[in-house]
This record gives C-alpha cells, structure tokens and sequence, in this order.
C-alpha cells in the first residue's frame, strides 16, 4: 500500500512541486489550498501524514495541526510542517500545537520523503 | 509527468496573481492611511503574497528575488505584528519594494541575472524600517542573512572522521504521542547514523490493573556508535524538544563520571516533562486563536486554468468555422437556391451559431485590465516623483475585459499618455494652489464597454491644453500656416502631428523623442481611434476606443485593381463616387478631390500596391474616405466595392513576414486569401512632405 | 560487401525528386508536408520576382515560390499540370511550385556528393550536393537557402 499525504499550501507552486516529488516517489497525494481546505479534505480521504504551510489565508497552519489535534477522526496522524521560517519561536509554537516535524523550503526532496517514510512508519 | 519547467512556469504565473494581489492590498492599505486603524486581513493578504513568492523564488534558487522578498517580508510581518506602525512613508517603500520586486520577477521570468537589478538602497530602507531601534539607516548589506536550509552547525570540535559512542537516554511524555511522533520512528533516524542498540528499561511498569494507557512508563537507552557530530545526533530529537527527556553523552564522559562532564558534550538535559496542554492560556495561546478564526472570505467564482496555446488554437478553429461559414455561404448563393428554402434557413441558424461560438470564445481570451492598470498606477508614481508633483492616480471600471492581445498592446501607449498627463498635464503644488486647486492632482484611468468597443480613458484635472501655445509652435515648426484658423477641437489634435511636443525642456519623462502621433498610429494598428479633449484650467481626457478582439475584424471588400482587399471599417469615414469635376490634378500626379469645400488628397491604392504604373480613371472609382495620424483625411481609391462584412485576421508573418502597407491577410467565401490593408502605412509614402501645410493654403472659400 | 540488411535506417535519406525545366531536383522528405496541384495565388505586394503570392491551406497562409526563377531558370508559367511542393522547416511553411513529382527514393547518405565546382553560382548557392543515379543527376535543394527569410519586407 502506498502512503497517501495531504499536502496544505496556498502556493500552487509550492503544491505542484510537492505532487511532483511525492507523486515520483510512489505516495498518492492529496492537496489543499488553504487551512480550512486542508481540515476538510481530510475527513474525506484517509491520509497517513499530512503537510502543511504555515502562512495560508482564512486558517492559518497552526490552524490545521490544533484542528486536526483536537478532532477526533485522527488526532494522532503524523503532521510536517512546511515553511520558509527556521525561527525558534515559530518551531515552538508549531510544536506546542502539535505538530510532529518541520522541515524548511525550499525543501530537499529526498530529505522530505525519507522525514515522510519515517513519521509514517507503522 | 510534470516537468520542473512546468513548475517554473506555474510558479510565474502564481506570481503575477501574487503581485496583484500585494499592489491590491497596498492599494487598500493606502486608501485607509488616514484611518489610523489598518485592516489586519489586507496586512496578512500583503504579507502572504510577498511570502509565496520568497517560498517558490528559494525553490528555483532565484537568489536576488528571495533575498529582496525577504527584506520585504520582514517589514510586512512587522507591521503584521503590530510591531511597527504603518506610516504613509513606509507604504510608499512599500509601493517601491512591490514595484521593484515585479521588475525582479520579470527579470527572472526572463531568465536574466537578477543581481545587476537589485536595488540595495531600497532593501537598506527596508532594513531600516525591519530595526525601528537601530535609529539609523543600515549600510547595504555585504551579504545575505537569509539562510534557506538549516545547515547544522558543530557543537562539538572532533574531526568527524573519528568515531565515537553515544550513550542516549530517552523517556517520551505523552505530548509526544500526541503529536504523532513515535520513539520507533526516532530511533530509526539514529539507525542511519552509525552502529546502534536500543534497550528498554521497563522496570517502572506498574502491574497491569494499575495500568493506565496514557501514561508513560518506558525508558530508551540507546547506544550509537557514528563518526557523526554530536549535534547531528541532537538534531534527531529536534522536533521532539521538551516533549521528552534526554541525555546524549559521549561513552568516554560517562566513564569518566569522576571528572566534571566536558560541557559542549551535554547537550540538552530535560527532565521537566510538562505537556503544553497541562499550560495556562498564554497570551501566545490566545494569539494562536486568533490565527486559527481568520474571517472566511467569499470563496471567488469557479473557474479553470487552461494554457493559453489551446485557446488561441481554438479561435483558430473558430475562425475556420466562420470561413466555412462563408464558403457555404457562396455555395448556396451560386446554387440560386430561393430565399424560402429550407437549407437558406437552416444556414442562417447556423451563421447566429457561428457567432456566438466566435464571440464566447473571444470572451475566454478576455482579461481584466486589472494588471495593466497596476502597471499603470506604477508609472503614474514613479513619473510624479521625477517631476516632483503630488498626484493621486485612481482608476475605474479595471475589471472590464479586453482582449489579452489588445491589453498587451495598450502599455506602452497608456505609459505615453499618463507620463504626459503628469508632466504637461498636472501643474505643480504651487501653480495649483494658485489656481485655487488641491496641492495633489488626479489622474484617472477607466476603462468601459461602449456598444461593442472597449473605451480606455485617460483624465487629469491639471491645466488643459495652452492652445495658443500649441498654435505658436505648430506655425513655428511649419506644421500649419500662420494665418490658418483652426477650431479648439483641430489645434488639440495638432498635438498629434509627428514630432509635436509642447515642453520647453526635454524631461526625463514624456520627451524621449515619441510624441502622441506615435501613440495614434499604435491605437490604429489597433483598430482603435484617439479623441482628445480639452478644457482650460480643468484638465484634458485623452480617450482611446478599441475593438474587442484581434481575432476579426468588420471589412470592406474592395477590388484594386482586379485583386479582391479588405479596408477595416474603423478606418473608413464614408465612402463615395467623385463626380469627374470634383476630381483636380496638382502637379504631376497629386489629384485631389473637393468635398464638401475642403480639398482631400487621392491615392489609388492600385498604384500603391504595384497593380498598376499610373493612376486608375477616378472617376469611374470609388473613393474611401479614411482618417489619417494628421487627422486630415485622405481618399484611398479603389475600383469597386464587393461587400462589408466581419472577416477573421490570419497572419502573413509567421510563414512570410510583414508586407509594407498590408496588415494581415483572411481568407474569403470562396476560400481565396485577401490582404487586409493597413491604411496608415499603405499611403505614408505617397503623401508629400508638408501636405497639410499646402491643404492650408489651398483652403477653398 | 555489405548486403543491403547491414545498411542501418540512420544512413538512408529519403529523397522526393521533381523536375524544375529540365533539371531533376531533389529535397528530405522530412521537410514535406504535402503535394498538390498549383493554384492561383493571392499576388503579395513588393514581393520578390521568385514568390507568386499566398495560397490558403486550410486556414494557414501559405506563401508560393516559383522554384525555377528562384534557380535562375526562367520565370514559370504555372498552370493546371503544376505542382506544389508544400514544405516546413524551422515552423516556417512554403510552397514550392515545380513542374512534376517524379519519385520518392531512398538513397545513402554517402551518395550525397559536394556540389561540382562547374555549377553556376546562381544554382550552386541553392543547393546542397549532388546525386548521380544511372545517367541523371539529382538536385539536392537547400531547403534555407531557397525559401525566403521572414521579416520586414523593402519596398521593392
């Protein structure tokens, strides 16, 4: 079974970049624009990790990790954070909100998915 | 599978949505800097966009873009967090950074090195208002701060070469769980580092009734042999940073417990193991909220992205369906079929059909004004800050639709008309106040649907045009004779003589040797015409009224001499059959027509296109009156008129190339091509220098 | 010896051969695109004396050069029994108008000869090399060289 990602940026570069890597290397993938596109997309497939940015319009990526956190479809699934921040405070706070890992952009594609198959892994 | 230049291309796309959306947001920004409150949306939407395109610029290594993006960014994010007070001075930076980060865009999209263009004054100003306490203004930056990838850096100073064993202590609390990561999964990434054993020490597991799931009872020990740094192997536990205890030791240390631990070896010591969620609400927590609760806006209208190519093929076809049109048409005219019959209706269905494809189709091809009107603004502020005049742009109507090829073609006559208005058009504060006026000008640009036509308008509330200046130096450069009597209307379209210019001196502006008799013929190779009005004392409106589309066009078909040519409608003022007594011959060959009491000059288009040596019998032809760049009008003379109708624009340059005097080419009814005459250019060269000079003198009365 | 099976597809040219007056020609099949009868064409003001004008095919304009004059051969009088040799190199599409069709064949690429210094320079600048087969010689046209370049035209 291949894993299936969620992938939550308001950058369609952004988004078609990640389809493309993770596309290549055997996940399905999933994308959403924004946070409360991102929230809703995910109730109605069955992602094993999801992405997100940080900055989005209308929910924000703290947003999506609470949400997600506090939601009870899977409050445990694993969750990247994917942003150009490398700011302490930032990583804290995603952190605090619950996110699992974080990786910077622009981002190395090998490292994503080989942080992806890690967090994923059963 | 998508290509990365597929990406690029997405990504240059996304920008142009994003840098309208930051001149949008800007725009907003300024129109509430006298409100003190500004709106934290339009902060966010700015702040967002000018983000994106850092986020994508980083992903192709556009270095310069990243870099100035970042220094933008930062003041945005300031004014974001309330950090910094949005003055109107730092919009304008603002404004400047948008612009100077759409020619950065444009000059990567071109694939052009960014660095010779970046303004390091600007980002200097930038980084002046992103440290409001370094008091001063930051000396351009040697190197760039912006690091896009966490490069780890040593904590320890071994050669890596040498290997060396960690032993790892490690407990998870159950925020760590809770945020989806796993011991399994950490102590996976340790497995790539080097030789590696992990033991669990259970004996703090309580007996299993008193058991309770959430809690933790398991301690990791781990032991890593790598030749890795100590800091690659805190790394790992990065993200899991107060959501465990750890202790990672050199083995040598912990044998040496007698001696004091060397202190770069320890790195983290957790032993506090409280969950976030055990915290108070924190400002920061509340903070986060309120990031989460951003209002919803209304969603935009459904639509889809297709490739420019598909859709200018599909006009084709388009096109082609009309001919067909036409074909079947001629078929049925040449069957002699009544105009009863069935097949004539049905062929009537069909032609309504036809054109309502054609017209939707030319509806997708449509764009909004919307980004050439921006482009505008820009240069209604740069050129106001040249000349040293306050002038407030506002613009109308930027969401009507012209074709995308018309919108492309508008730049550079509207940069023209709006540099003008600034420079001639708005006086200076002074002369402003003088007249009782506001210190700050406007300029408007609007843009309207007008039956069928696109009506593009440039107004400026300055002086309006000085007509006896306009006069003294059309009589001064010979243009018109000195004893001519010419009408408000006729000396404000003197303006449009070639090479007619009012300044005294040559600015940086409007003076680079185009005058407005350059922006005419554009608009007319457009399709388009020019109108020009003026009031003293009140300002001047420069209107441009263009076709809808470059696709077709309303012709008249015309024999020349045994070739079947189409003249564009728009350029035609009327048409008519000179009675032999009106027709006059001026020297040699300058025949001349009267109409009206006014002497009109012919040209046999015959002649002009190499048909024949000498000039048809005119008054067996029929003459198209047509307006010319001078606005003195000019009779084309053609020997008969076939038909008017709407005829679809084919292009002679891709497999030829351009053809003097011809516009483009379509193909007619009975599938032969005719040339579509571009009048302008067909009778430039045989219109005698100085020949509105002569038509002044030879006035009849 | 080489038998014919040895002879790879990458050393075989395949040539379409006419006739312009007298003299056989030839140009890759590649850069055709179709083959049809002459018919008149739209005249092209301050054209050069070799292109006859545009034709429509199928909504493309397509410009018409009269090979023989282009060779310094004599200006044509097409009709009917003309033909037009409709090519595409570069996205560019031009119709060559010559006489007759004879063959399509396939040949070495080694068979292709340079051109003989004896060729008048008129028809040495337009072609590429030479074929000699049995007792003819073929033609083989620059293609660049004989079409004419886009862009501004001079008032002739």
């Amino acid at each position: 079974m291949s894993l299936t990602v969620l992938a939550i940026d308001d950058s369609r570069t952004i988004r078609e970049m990640l389809r493309k890597a993770l596309t290549e290397a055997g996940f399905v993938v999933h994308t959403a624009e924004d946070g409360v596109d991102g929230v809703e997309r995910l109730a109605s497939i069955s992602a094993d990790v999801v992405i997100t940015d940080i900055n989005m319009p209308r929910m924000d990526g703290f947003g999506v990790i609470e949400t997600i956190r506090r939601g009870t479809e899977s409050p445990a699934i694993p969750i990247l954070v994917l942003t150009t921040e490398s700011a302490a405070d930032l990583k804290d706070r995603a952190r605090r909100s619950g996110a699992t890992g974080w990786i910077v952009k622009p981002f190395d594609d090998a490292k994503l998915i080989a942080a992806i198959r890690r967090i994923a892994a059963v | 599978m998508t290509k990365i230049d597929d990406i690029r291309d997405t990504f240059f796309q996304e920008c142009d949505d994003l840098l309208e959306a930051l001149n949008d947001g800007l725009g907003q920004l300024g129109d509430s800097a006298d409100d003190a409150a500004f709106d934290d949306q339009t902060v966010n939407a700015v702040f967002r966009a000018v983000h994106s395109i850092k986020g994508g610029a980083a992903a192709f290594a556009l270095d310069s873009l990243v870099k100035f993006s970042h220094h933008f960014e930062s003041v945005l994010d300031l004014m974001r967090s309330g950090k910094v007070q949005p003055s109107i001075d730092l919009l304008k930076i603002c404004q400047k950074a948008a612009d100077h980060l759409t020619d950065l865009v444009a000059s990567a999209r071109s694939g052009n090195d960014q660095t010779g263009l970046y303004d390091q004054d600007l980002a200097a100003k930038l980084l002046a208002f992103g440290n409001p306490d370094s008091g001063e203004v930051a000396a351009p930056e040697q190197d760039f701060g912006f690091v896009p990838m966490i490069i780890p850096i040593s904590l320890d100073f071994d050669t890596p070469t040498d290997t060396s064993t960690f032993i790892i202590k490690f407990t998870a609390t159950y925020q760590l769980f809770a945020n989806g990561n796993d011991p399994v999964h950490l102590f996976r990434e340790l497995a790539d580092l080097g030789e590696y054993s992990v033991t669990a020490d259970t004996s703090e597991l309580p007996d299993f009734d008193d058991l309770k799931w959430d809690d933790i009872h398991i301690k990791w020990e781990i032991r890593l042999t790598t030749a890795r740094h100590l800091s690659d192997i805190s790394d790992v536990f990065e993200f899991v940073d107060g959501l465990c205890a750890l202790s990672i030791l050199r083995l040598e240390d912990e044998l040496a417990t007698e001696t004091p631990p060397q202190l770069p070896d320890i790195v983290q010591q957790k032993t506090a193991l409280i969950a976030p969620a055990a915290q108070t609400p924190t400002d920061e927590d509340q903070k986060l909220q309120r990031g989460t609760t951003e209002k919803i806006s209304a969603s935009p209208k459904a639509s889809v992205r297709v490739d420019l190519d598909l859709v200018d093929k599909l006009i084709n076809i388009v096109g082609e369906l009309v001919i067909n049109q036409a074909v079947l048409t001629q078929c049925i005219d040449d069957a002699g079929l009544p105009e009863s019959s069935q097949t004539r209706a049905s062929l009537n269905e069909f032609k309504t059909l036809a054109r309502d494809i054609q017209e939707n189709m030319m509806a997708i091809r449509a764009q909004s004004v919307k980004p050439l009107f921006q482009r505008m603004a820009r240069i209604a502020r740069e050129a106001s800050d040249i000349a040293g005049k306050s002038v407030r742009f506002e613009t109308l109507g930027e969401t009507t639709e012209v074709d995308r090829t018309v919108i492309e073609r508008l730049v550079d006559p509207l940069t023209h008309i709006i540099r003008n208005s600034v420079d001639h058009g708005v006086e200076d504060p002074a002369r402003r106040r003088d007249a009782g006026k506001t210190e700050t000008g406007c300029i408007t640009l609007s843009a309207a649907h007008r039956s069928g036509r696109v009506l593009i308008e440039v107004s400026d509330d300055g002086a309006g045009i000085n007509r006896p200046k306009v006069l003294e130096i059309a009589v001064s450069k010979g243009l018109i004779s000195a004893d001519a009597v010419l009408s408000d209307s006729e000396i404000d379209q003197l303006l449009f003589l070639p090479g007619f210019s009012t300044a005294k001196v040559v600015t940086n502006l409007s003076g680079r040797g185009v005058g407005m008799d350059v922006v005419r013929s554009a608009i007319q190779k457009l399709g388009g015409r020019v109108n020009i009005s003026s009031q003293p004392g009140k300002g001047t409106t420069i209107a441009f009224s263009l076709p809808l589309t470059l696709a077709v066009l309303d012709g008249m078909v015309v024999n020349v001499a045994g070739q079947t040519m189409v003249v564009p409608i728009t350029a035609i003022i009327e048409t008519l059959r000179p009675k032999a007594e009106d027709i006059h011959l001026i020297g040699a060959e300058g025949y001349v027509v009267s109409i009206r009491n006014k002497l009109i000059p012919i040209i046999d288009l015959g002649q002009v296109f190499g048909h024949r040596n000498q000039v048809g019998r005119l008054s067996d032809m029929v003459l198209l009156l047509v307006e010319s760049d001078r606005k003195q009008p000019w009779a084309l003379a053609v020997d008969g008129i076939y038909d008017q109708r709407q005829v679809v624009i084919k292009s002679l340059e891709n497999n030829y190339g351009h053809v003097p005097g011809v516009a483009a080419a379509t193909i007619l009814g009975d599938g032969k091509i005719a040339l579509i005459i571009d009048p302008e250019e067909a009778t430039e060269r045989y219109r005698p220098q100085g020949q509105m000079r002569q038509l002044q003198g030879l006035e009849e009365v | 010896m080489q038998s014919a099976a040895q002879i790879s597809q990458a050393d075989l040219r395949e040539l379409v051969t006419f006739k312009v007056g007298e003299q056989d020609y030839c140009i890759d099949i590649m850069s055709v695109r179709e083959i049809r009868g002459w018919t008149p064409a739209t005249v092209l003001p301050y054209a050069p004396s070799y292109v006859l004008g545009v034709i429509n095919l199928r909504g493309t304009i397509v410009p018409i050069v009269d090979l023989s004059a282009r060779l310094n051969l004599g200006r044509s009088e097409p009709d009917s029994r003309h033909v037009v040799v409709i090519t595409a190199i570069n996205n560019q599409m031009v119709g060559l108008l010559v006489n007759s069709v004879s063959d399509i064949m396939s040949v070495n690429r080694s068979a292709v000869q340079p051109v003989p210094e004896a060729a008048s320079e008129a028809t040495g600048a337009h072609i590429e090399g030479v074929i000699a087969i049995d007792d003819r010689m073929l033609r083989v046209i620059d293609l660049q060289v004989v079409i004419p370049s886009i862009g501004e035209r001079e008032i002739g």
